[in-house]
């Protein structure tokens, strides 16, 4: 492999883009369907976000899975079963090094290698060029399909606060290690499991702590009943408890460990549990307990060396972090092949494939109440036999299509979660799995 | 052939413990790329029964070799998961070869890995049919059994008689090491599921198995659309029987061709 391919006509060869864990599942997953593959990665190694080394990636020195190991990891290939049930981030990274390798996917992976535009040829085809990461020449080549694995936790997201403001404000996808937090003090901006575990960290780390979200979140517990919360929260689902049901046992369950996090100062949720992207942290009401961590409402502006909140108050940091999120980013497709709306988020069957364009396939841009992984596997093998079917038999992949377009969004995201920007891809891995599952089962052959 | 496997409360909410596992490694003087092979014995059998000759005849012929030997007590479930656990250790897509009771346990783990290749040998899918034949060929050893006792396994069950034969101490050698502890799942009617990825299983026995009769082995080689290789005259034990070298060299000779 990786001698040129000559004149840059790839035919049936798919392009991935993107070797972090949804390219690289998406690689294997057509790899094994039979399909030629040729993965463009940016870095020069696989991982992606989980790569602390890459310049794109956000995670910090102390993060851990939140998901526990059986509900994240991939389903054909599992974690050693040694491993914590919530791994460090270097051990996920681990693991992905291994999935590449042992399946051999590094052979068809380009690295080094950035995708700069992909247009679609007219007659389902793709050209994608593609240039040596940072510059040089680019080159174009003509591939079958299109799977877009290029993450969506890279691009920050970043508040705009009127005012100026004297201290440091950094991202926390800038955020490394908890030294910068040291004899500090430190404002936390953003109520998602990153802010709560930088929040966590800085109340271990810093002189003073304040931590700034917009409403009250449910936090789960990472452990319930003496098992990881995810796993215990499964069986309910098995035994197909009704959400009510589950929202009570939840309140419950709340009510008698960390109680009422209202006399802390924090907010009361304005959503009934399940009802936007589970927050987990046990440390948060513990650092709260010890005073360690002040909760505040929003930040409104910024003057000189204080940060004024909503309710008048001021305060004085002088190290503001940001964990605002990431919004999803799509820089070498035109807009209009996603159906992206003026945010740039995508419109896509299944939060996967393309509405108009049948070669055109997205993997990993859900946020489940799981880990992305199982679902990303999921997404690939889908796109492979949807791809495959498109080849062997046209007339059925049509009634599939057409079957599949009259789905209705309700149908695969039955969540209701508050209206946020960020719930926009938010999925409960049940019911996605179940959607996915019986497109599987659609496209058997009968 | 069962549906796609998505949803797995089991795995989910009820993870299988790790354990200490015992796997026999034989690797080749010169790794050329080839992938590795994981061994899975049956019932009362260890690593040791494929240590004895077809780890270093395999590892002779270039393959890794590597042979497991099932928990203690650990049930069906437990034996999968480690066979996977295993497997996904390994540095490359390993070759899955199970015999007896432990081709259903490969049987079984290909739902759960995508190997590189699958060998069933002798395999006991069905726990009826094999009952059967062990009532047949060894009542004394089987009847205890289904009354709660021990089970013992015969000479005459496991290896042949004709030439070439092994010796007396041989065969008291092999039985002594045998712990055969059946579980009543065993004959659980269920349909091995449907395999992830793409791997070619090869099934092998002998017509002279007493333990698989050849019907069954006939049903466990249409379950995976093939017909299966046969080595008249050998006894169940393919792995310690005298002529132990035929059906390990056509295994290789399978896993060759297919790994083209």
């Amino acid at each position: 492999m990786h001698d040129s391919p000559d004149p840059g006509d790839r035919r049936d060869a798919v392009c991935v883009v993107g070797a972090g864990a949804s390219g690289l599942t998406a690689v294997k997953n057509l790899l094994e369907l039979g399909f030629q593959v040729d993965c463009y990665e940016r870095e020069t190694a696989v991982g992606g976000a989980w790569n602390w080394r890459h310049d794109r990636s956000p995670v910090y020195a102390g993060a851990h899975l939140i998901s526990s190991r059986p509900l994240t990891e991939f389903p054909d290939f599992p974690m050693p079963d040694t491993w914590p049930d919530y791994p460090h981030h270097s051990q996920v990274l681990s693991y992905l090094e291994r999935y590449a390798a042992h399946f051999r996917l590094g052979e068809h992976v380009w690295f080094g290698t950035e995708v700069v535009s992909a247009v679609p040829t007219g007659d389902g085809g793709w050209e994608v060029t593609t240039q040596s990461t940072g510059g040089g020449s680019s080159r174009t080549s003509r591939y079958a399909a299109l799977v877009v694995a290029n993450g969506h936790n890279w691009d920050p997201r970043r508040p705009t606060i009127p005012g100026e403001f004297r201290g440091r404000v950094m991202h926390s996808s800038a955020y490394k290690d908890p030294a910068v937090l040291r004899d500090r003090k430190v404002l936390v901006i953003g109520g998602g499991n990153t802010g709560c575990d930088l929040a966590v960290e800085a109340a271990q780390q810093a002189r003073q702590v304040w931590h700034s979200t917009r409403r009250g979140y449910w936090y789960a517990p990472k452990y319930v009943l003496g098992r990881p919360a995810d796993q215990v929260n499964d069986r309910l689902l098995k035994w197909r408890l009704p959400l009510r049901l589950r929202q009570w046992l939840y309140r419950r369950t709340v009510a008698m460990t960390t109680g009422d996090l209202t006399r802390f100062g924090l907010p009361e949720p304005d959503h009934q549990p399940y009802e936007s992207h589970p927050i987990v942290n046990s440390q948060l009401p513990y650092y709260l307990g010890h005073g360690r961590i002040t909760p505040v409402p929003d930040v409104t502006a910024f003057d000189g060396s204080a940060a004024e909140l909503a309710d008048g108050r001021r305060i004085e940091p002088d190290l503001v972090i940001t964990a605002t999120g990431y919004r999803p980013r799509f820089e070498f497709l035109a807009p209009e092949l996603l159906d992206a709306d003026e945010q740039g988020r995508p419109d896509l069957h299944l939060h996967t494939f393309a509405r108009k364009h049948p070669t055109l396939a997205v993997i990993g841009l859900v946020q489940p109440d799981s880990g992305v992984f199982p679902l990303a596997h999921w997404q690939s093998v889908a796109t492979a036999r949807w791809l495959r079917l498109r080849l062997t038999d046209p007339a059925r992949a049509a009634a599939v299509q057409q079957k599949e377009s009259a789905k209705p969004l309700a149908s695969w995201s039955k969540r209701r979660v508050v209206k946020t920007e960020r719930h926009w891809f938010e999925v409960d891995h049940l019911d996605y799995l179940r959607s996915l599952e019986s497109l599987l089962n659609e496209m058997e052959p009968a | 052939m069962t549906a796609f496997d998505l949803l797995r409360f089991e795995d989910w909410t009820n993870p299988v413990p790790p354990a200490d596992r015992e796997v026999v490694s034989l690797l080749p003087e010169e790794d050329d790329g080839r992938p590795p092979l994981l061994f899975v014995p049956g019932l009362g059998h260890g690593a040791w029964a494929f240590a004895e000759h077809w780890l270093p005849h395999a590892a002779g012929r270039g393959f890794p070799a590597h042979a497991l030997t099932p928990r203690p007590g650990g049930d069906l479930r437990a034996q999968v998961h480690d066979v996977v656990q295993t497997a996904a250790s390994l540095p490359r897509q390993a070759v899955l070869i199970g015999h007896g009771v432990g081709a259903l346990v490969v049987a079984r783990a290909l739902g759960r890995y995508p190997a590189r290749a699958a060998v069933l040998a002798a395999p006991v899918l069905g726990g009826w049919s094999a009952l059967g034949s062990a009532l047949r060929a060894n009542p004394g050893g089987t009847l205890p059994a289904l009354v709660g006792g021990r089970l013992s396994l015969s000479a005459r069950q496991l290896f042949q008689s004709g030439p070439p034969a092994l010796t007396a101490e041989q065969i008291t050698g092999y039985l002594s090491r045998l712990d055969p502890k059946p579980r009543a799942e065993l004959l659980r009617r269920a349909t091995p599921p449907r395999p992830v990825g793409d791997a070619p299983v090869l099934v092998i026995g002998s017509p002279d198995d007493r333990v698989v009769a050849r019907p069954a082995l006939d049903r466990a080689a249409a379950a995976y659309s093939g017909a299966p290789l046969m080595f008249p005259g050998m006894g169940h034990d393919l792995m310690l029987e005298a002529s132990w070298a035929e059906p390990i060299d056509a295994i290789l000779d399978w896993l060759t061709k297919q790994i083209k």
